[in-house]
């Protein structure tokens, strides 16, 4: 297998000297050309050439795109809102960043050819509030596309209208989660909402039907209705399609944003060639592919089984070096593809040490609605920070494990997996480090990098 | 309330983008707090007035969000990102070093009031880390030297 090339469709114009995040530069470069053409079109043609694309949702869970928009209640006769999730609060994850500051127009776009396509009249854009200069550049680019009738009271002389308004998060996680999101552009403390009845699709923002898509999934359906769902669908892999921006941090040479079709690259050719490989004098030895909820790799793992490839299953045998990143590759190895944030630790880092930092992370995320995430993601916390800073017990791992076990499935939202994850697969995968950290650890003196 | 009243327009520019005003709730407190520099007692009230809800609707925003003070800071705040992809570049030694740089601790204000020093969760910028925000602005990199050469740009301009 050779290198594949990066293929840049969202990421086309990022970091290219010369372009600027105003009106004029995007018109130059083709910019609201799809947007002309899609209000010409009828909104359920649109809605089906997404369908077709296959697209599959960036911002974590993976959720066909054009499923969740079939989903939305249109029979209500209450509006509909578009709610654009740019809160970008995964740790590992920082794509959107990179299209607000850079490429606004782009993600403009989509959500306007996504709100004709579902008679949208009002968008709301999430923006998470570390991102204030983001805000900024949003809201001067709406300004210029309202004035040039891209969205506001009339759309393109069509009659239609649709405003689209930024909205800033204060500095809270679960923010991210579609419900608590919701809850929190209510004006409310962001807490998830339970399912059912609370589908967005059907009961949402102030109850009406709400989609609710990430920043990158939007811009997505503006290369989709250009090129066309058939067409898009042949970009990427079965079931995996279209492209998919990749940021890896951590212990590479070459940390970064890279896009790529989906199913396209390896974990193995994605960290050793696209990142040249570890820093110098390291190994690799463990990897969270998804954002760090995700359940940790470790290099020097096999996997093995049959998976379906075409209508045919067909066997594999990988190193974690031969997994495709995409979708049901990362699902089908016990973790996920989630939010595309690739985390990359070397032989130097403690995997106790690593959690320790991810679980005090939860712990400060938890919203604190339910109780086995509130008391069990600080009691993980709590049990690792002792393992770093105090006595460290051989049966701590089988400990954590056990307050793992009782969050996950637990709770009315995603969080209790996530903060559940990465305990259950740290101590799953480096249970010897967990057993014999209290040997292994510096006695009294701080580690090299500390990390909690 | 004592607010400038380019404040107060923004107010009254936000209010009436969400069909409901109580969706209004963060900007306003963004902006009181921008204003003001926190969110005090009687602000609370005053934009509860204003949104027409009680006023431990507002609270309790206050007290969830982790972006909202009730007490003032310094007059600069530096935030270092304190997870995991910082924290494998550095970052809990460059929070180390700005604390030192101010004789403070993680949460607490210079001496002098000028400089508030936090160690904050996640900020985005993972591939460049680890990542430090000085007010509103972003700082990639910032190993022990660049966290030296911020300080001393602060303490400069705080001399003027």
């Amino acid at each position: 297998m050779t290198m594949p090339e990066q293929r840049r469709l969202i990421f086309k114009h990022i970091d290219e000297a010369g372009y600027t995040p105003d009106l004029a530069c995007y018109l130059r470069n083709g910019g609201y050309e799809v947007l002309r053409k899609a209000v010409q079109r009828k909104p359920e043609d649109l809605i089906d050439e997404v369908k077709k694309s296959g697209l599959r949702g960036r911002g974590g869970a993976g959720f066909p795109c054009g499923v969740k928009w079939t989903l939305v209640d249109r029979k209500s006769g209450k509006p509909i809102y578009l709610v654009v999730n740019a809160d970008e609060s995964e740790p590992g994850t920082f794509k959107d960043r990179y299209i607000i500051h850079q490429d606004p127009h782009q993600m403009i776009e989509g959500i306007m050819i996504s709100c004709w396509a579902n008679n949208v009249k009002q968008a709301f854009i999430y923006i998470r509030g570390e991102f204030p200069e983001g805000a900024r550049i949003l809201e001067r680019a709406i300004a210029e596309a309202r004035g040039a009738n891209f969205c506001g009271p009339n759309v393109l002389g069509t009659g239609y209208g649709c405003e689209i308004h930024v909205h800033r998060g204060a500095g809270a996680y679960i923010c991210g989660e579609e419900t608590g999101l919701i809850e929190s552009l209510e004006g409310k403390r962001p807490y998830p909402r339970i399912k059912p009845p609370y589908f967005p699709a059907v009961l949402g923002l102030y109850q009406c039907p709400t989609i609710v898509n990430n920043v990158e999934t939007l811009c997505h359906v503006k290369h989709i209705v250009d090129m066309g769902g058939a067409a898009y669908a042949q970009i990427g892999t079965p079931n995996n399609t279209g492209t998919r921006i990749l940021c890896v941090s951590g212990h590479v040479q070459r940390p970064g944003y890279y896009e790529f079709e989906v199913g396209k690259v390896t974990m193995g050719q994605l960290l050793n060639e696209v990142c040249g490989g570890p820093l110098p004098g390291r190994k690799f030895k463990a990897v969270i592919p998804g954002g760090s909820s995700a359940k940790v790799l470790k290099f020097g793992e096999r996997f093995k089984g049959k998976r379906k490839v075409g209508a045919e299953m067909a066997e594999y045998d990988w190193s974690l070096e031969d997994v495709p990143m995409d979708f049901d590759s990362l699902a089908l190895i016990g973790s996920m593809g989630g939010s595309g944030g690739v985390i990359v630790m070397d032989d130097s880092v403690s995997m106790v040490e690593a959690l320790g930092n991810i679980n005090a992370f939860y712990a400060h995320e938890s919203c604190g609605q339910c109780t086995p995430c509130r008391e069990g993601s600080l009691w993980m916390k709590r049990i690792t920070a002792r393992m770093v800073h105090g006595d460290a017990r051989p049966q701590d791992g089988e400990l954590l494990k056990s307050v793992a076990d009782q969050i996950a499935g637990r709770t009315i939202c995603a969080f209790g997996e996530a903060c559940a994850w990465p305990t259950q697969s740290f101590v799953a995968k480096f249970g010897d480090e967990f057993k014999e950290y209290a040997a292994l650890k510096t006695d009294g003196k701080e580690a090299a990098q500390p990390l909690v | 309330m004592n607010l400038k009243p380019e404040t107060l327009a923004q107010i009254d520019e936000v209010i009436p983008r969400y069909p409901r005003k109580r969706s209004a709730a963060l900007p306003l407190l963004h902006l009181v707090q921008e204003d003001q520099g926190y969110v005090s007692r009687e602000a609370i009230e005053w934009i509860a007035g204003k949104l027409e809800v009680a006023p431990i609707a507002i609270y309790e925003l206050v007290t969830f969000y982790p972006m909202f003070r009730q007490e003032p800071i310094g007059r600069r705040h530096i935030k270092v990102c304190r997870t995991l992809s910082c924290a494998l570049m550095g970052g809990y030694r460059t929070c180390r070093e700005f604390e030192q740089q101010f004789g403070t601790h993680a949460g607490g204000t210079s001496a002098d009031g000028e400089v508030t020093v936090e160690f904050v969760e996640c900020l985005a910028s993972c591939g460049t880390a680890p990542v430090v925000m000085i007010d509103e602005e972003l700082h990639e990199k910032v190993d022990i030297s660049r966290a030296r050469e911020l300080s001393a740009r602060i303490k400069a301009e705080a001399k003027k």
